[in-house]
């Protein structure tokens, strides 16, 4: 097997999990009424459970909506968990302040979805990408100049755009900045938040593409958040299904595409466009609109959408359990 | 390993060369900013070199007491037989002052308490709730209490003056925060390790410059018309000093007899007033199109 192999044996399989994540919740607490005195708990992420290997992609999918963002935030510890724990090589970083909170996010950077928003305007290119550098108080001035130009080489950009704003570049260029941005530190996880969903479907590739390149280049690992499935299978070694707030199902690329154990998977990867039009395909349709997060369904979340739902999806919440090699998923049909 | 290819920041944009600034379209494009910054530059210019200029504003002489304009005194000279262009020229010297003060200072300290309350979330209501008491004080009754508690001086004036404009000026960069708060880009400057005063000094603060520098323009415009008023009043500039607010009120006895001695300093007052307020016009349309959509 090969260096550059995307199979998830690639990097160190049986040591402890880079990123380790149990049982993480985030609630969100709000009042309605006149009075303000009903009290509605939002659960936008609740008992998400999963762990990420170096040099690993897993991608995380679902509808908007469906609390892959935060978790997403949750992980930079840009929003507070309400319950679970975050641990990095085995250290617990779910309540990390001060010193061992800066020492974790040189660890974990993040790419953001809108490549306007994400660059502040009033800052160069150069500016942008060195301030991590600077927050941190690595190299002086000069050399910072040296690593920004490196950096800039690395994404595809000419070291002499460093000097221009945000508004000069394209969305394509302002995303591959975005990128040198995380990488400035050299992280070892970096959450991509929908990096691609902003650009044009041409540019999508090549940023894509060069994801893929950073990642083989220097052993990144990948939390993917998507909602194209197509850019999924492209760069995913697992993927992890959510559906409001919770994994339903996770597993590796292969086993998602083919084997898929929960309806809704299924109806997702039927959803997806397939490039060929003589493909015939016995589509799972899922009907209705997502139920409110803030009165899901009991019982199993999916059942009120779900073509197979059966008197015990309405009642008891299934949990996640083992379908093959790292397979798991939460559903009460072929229970074993 | 493909090779990843390198693209051109900004290829279009360096084809067109950048766009020589020519006077007369700026002129044509920013005519309140134009009009209102050269009336502002010509009473600058005299209020600071007032002390050279030929005339002095407080040698009273009154065999020459209400001159009407003309020869030795070119706006007359006023019941005391004081010439009024030079009192004119000095007062600018007070109106400017003040109202420059008032502007820097109200501005200043409305940003660092504004910033301070929309960054940092515990001190939000306790500053504010301060800054509604402040801002129900109105500046000339502030004023009167202070000159009746110290003595009548251009600083106490524009102490009274600055205390009521700070909780606008406070409000206005408050809301600029709040909202440039949500950005990602705060976001990814925190996900790279930024620290709070970073963040609140290189990533919010420059979204406040325009904004303030507008209000910065109003505040002064205010200012000048509210000294003008107290020292009318007698509870601002002492009389010994030639502000155009007292001018007027020693000169309304006269308005029939000697109408130079009160048309004067209230038409130079207007005309101050009026160039603050087209140079806050002007930058507000050049320095943020959106609020000029807006208003």
């Amino acid at each position: 097997m090969s260096v550059t192999d995307t199979s998830p044996t690639a990097a160190g399989e049986t040591s402890a999990p880079l990123l380790e994540i149990s049982n993480l919740a985030k609630h969100f607490e709000m009042r309605a009424g006149a009075l303000k005195l009903t009290r509605l708990v939002l659960k936008a992420v609740d008992d998400v459970s999963f762990s990420l290997q170096r040099g690993e992609t897993l991608c995380l999918v679902g509808e908007s909506g469906c609390g892959k963002s935060t978790v997403g935030k949750l992980i930079l510890r840009l929003m507070e968990p309400s319950a679970g724990a975050i641990r990095i090589d085995g250290d617990d970083v779910t309540h990390a302040g001060g010193a061992a909170l800066r020492q974790f996010r040189r660890r974990v950077q993040m790419i953001f979805q809108d490549p306007f928003a994400s660059l502040n305007p009033h800052l160069n290119a150069g500016t942008i990408v060195g301030e991590p550098l600077e927050n941190y108080n690595l190299y002086n001035a000069r050399e910072r100049r040296e690593q920004v130009a490196a950096l800039f080489a690395r994404v595809g950009l000419r070291p002499e755009a460093a000097a221009k704003f945000p508004f000069e570049f394209s969305g394509g260029q302002r995303q591959r900045i975005g990128i040198a941005r995380a990488l400035a530190l050299s992280p070892d996880l970096i959450v991509a938040d929908e990096p691609v969903s902003a650009l044009d479907v041409s540019v999508q590739a090549q940023v894509l593409n060069l994801l893929v390149d950073l990642r083989d280049q220097l052993g990144l690992a990948y939390l993917f958040i998507s909602h194209d499935l197509g850019v999924v299978e492209h760069i995913a070694h697992r993927v992890a299904v959510m559906y409001l707030g919770r994994i339903v199902e996770i597993g590796d690329k292969r086993t998602i595409f083919s084997r898929a154990q929960h309806p809704y998977t299924q109806a997702l990867i039927a959803a997806a466009p397939v490039a060929d039009p003589r493909v015939k395909r016995d589509a799972i349709v899922i009907e209705g609109d997502v139920p409110s997060p803030l009165d899901p369904p009991k019982g199993c979340a999916f059942h009120t959408r779900c073509p197979f739902a059966f008197a015990r999806c309405s009642q008891e919440t299934p949990l996640l359990t083992r379908r093959g090699d790292g397979h798991l998923a939460a559903c009460h049909l072929d229970m074993p | 390993m493909t090779e990843v290819p390198v693209l051109e920041a900004g290829e279009e944009l360096a084809a067109t060369p950048r766009r020589l600034v020519r006077p007369w379209r700026f002129i044509r494009r920013n005519p309140s900013l134009v009009a209102g910054g050269v009336i502002l530059a010509i009473f600058a210019i005299l209020a600071l070199a007032a002390p050279w200029l030929p005339g002095d504003p407080l040698t009273m002489k009154p065999s020459n007491r209400l001159l009407p304009p003309g020869g030795a005194f070119p706006l007359g000279t006023d019941s005391l037989g004081r010439d009024v262009m030079a009192r004119v020229i000095h007062g600018a010297r007070v109106s400017l002052f003040v109202g420059f003060s008032v502007a820097i200072m109200s501005v200043a300290a409305g940003l660092a308490i504004g910033l301070v309350a929309g960054a940092v979330r515990p001190t939000d209501t306790p500053l504010m709730r301060l800054m509604d008491a402040l801002m129900a004080i109105p500046a000339i009754l502030l004023a009167i209490a202070l000159i009746s508690l110290t003595q009548a001086s251009v600083t106490t004036v524009i102490i009274a003056i600055t205390i009521p404009e700070i909780p606008r000026v406070v409000r206005l960069v408050r809301s600029v925060v709040l909202s440039v708060r949500e950005q990602p880009y705060i976001e990814a400057a925190i996900a790279g390790g930024a620290r709070m005063p970073k963040i609140i000094l290189r990533h919010i603060l420059p979204s406040t410059i325009p904004a303030l520098i507008v209000q910065a323009t109003y505040i002064c415009a205010s200012a000048i018309l509210v000294e003008a008023t107290l020292s009318f009043l007698g509870a601002g500039a002492p009389p010994e000093i030639p502000s155009w607010g007292n001018m007027i009120a020693s000169s309304r006895l006269y308005l029939a007899r000697a109408p130079w001695t009160i048309f004067c300093p209230g038409l130079a007052l207007a005309l101050v007033v009026l160039a603050v307020n087209l140079l806050g016009d002007g930058l507000r349309d050049r320095l943020d199109p959106r609020l000029a959509r807006r208003m």
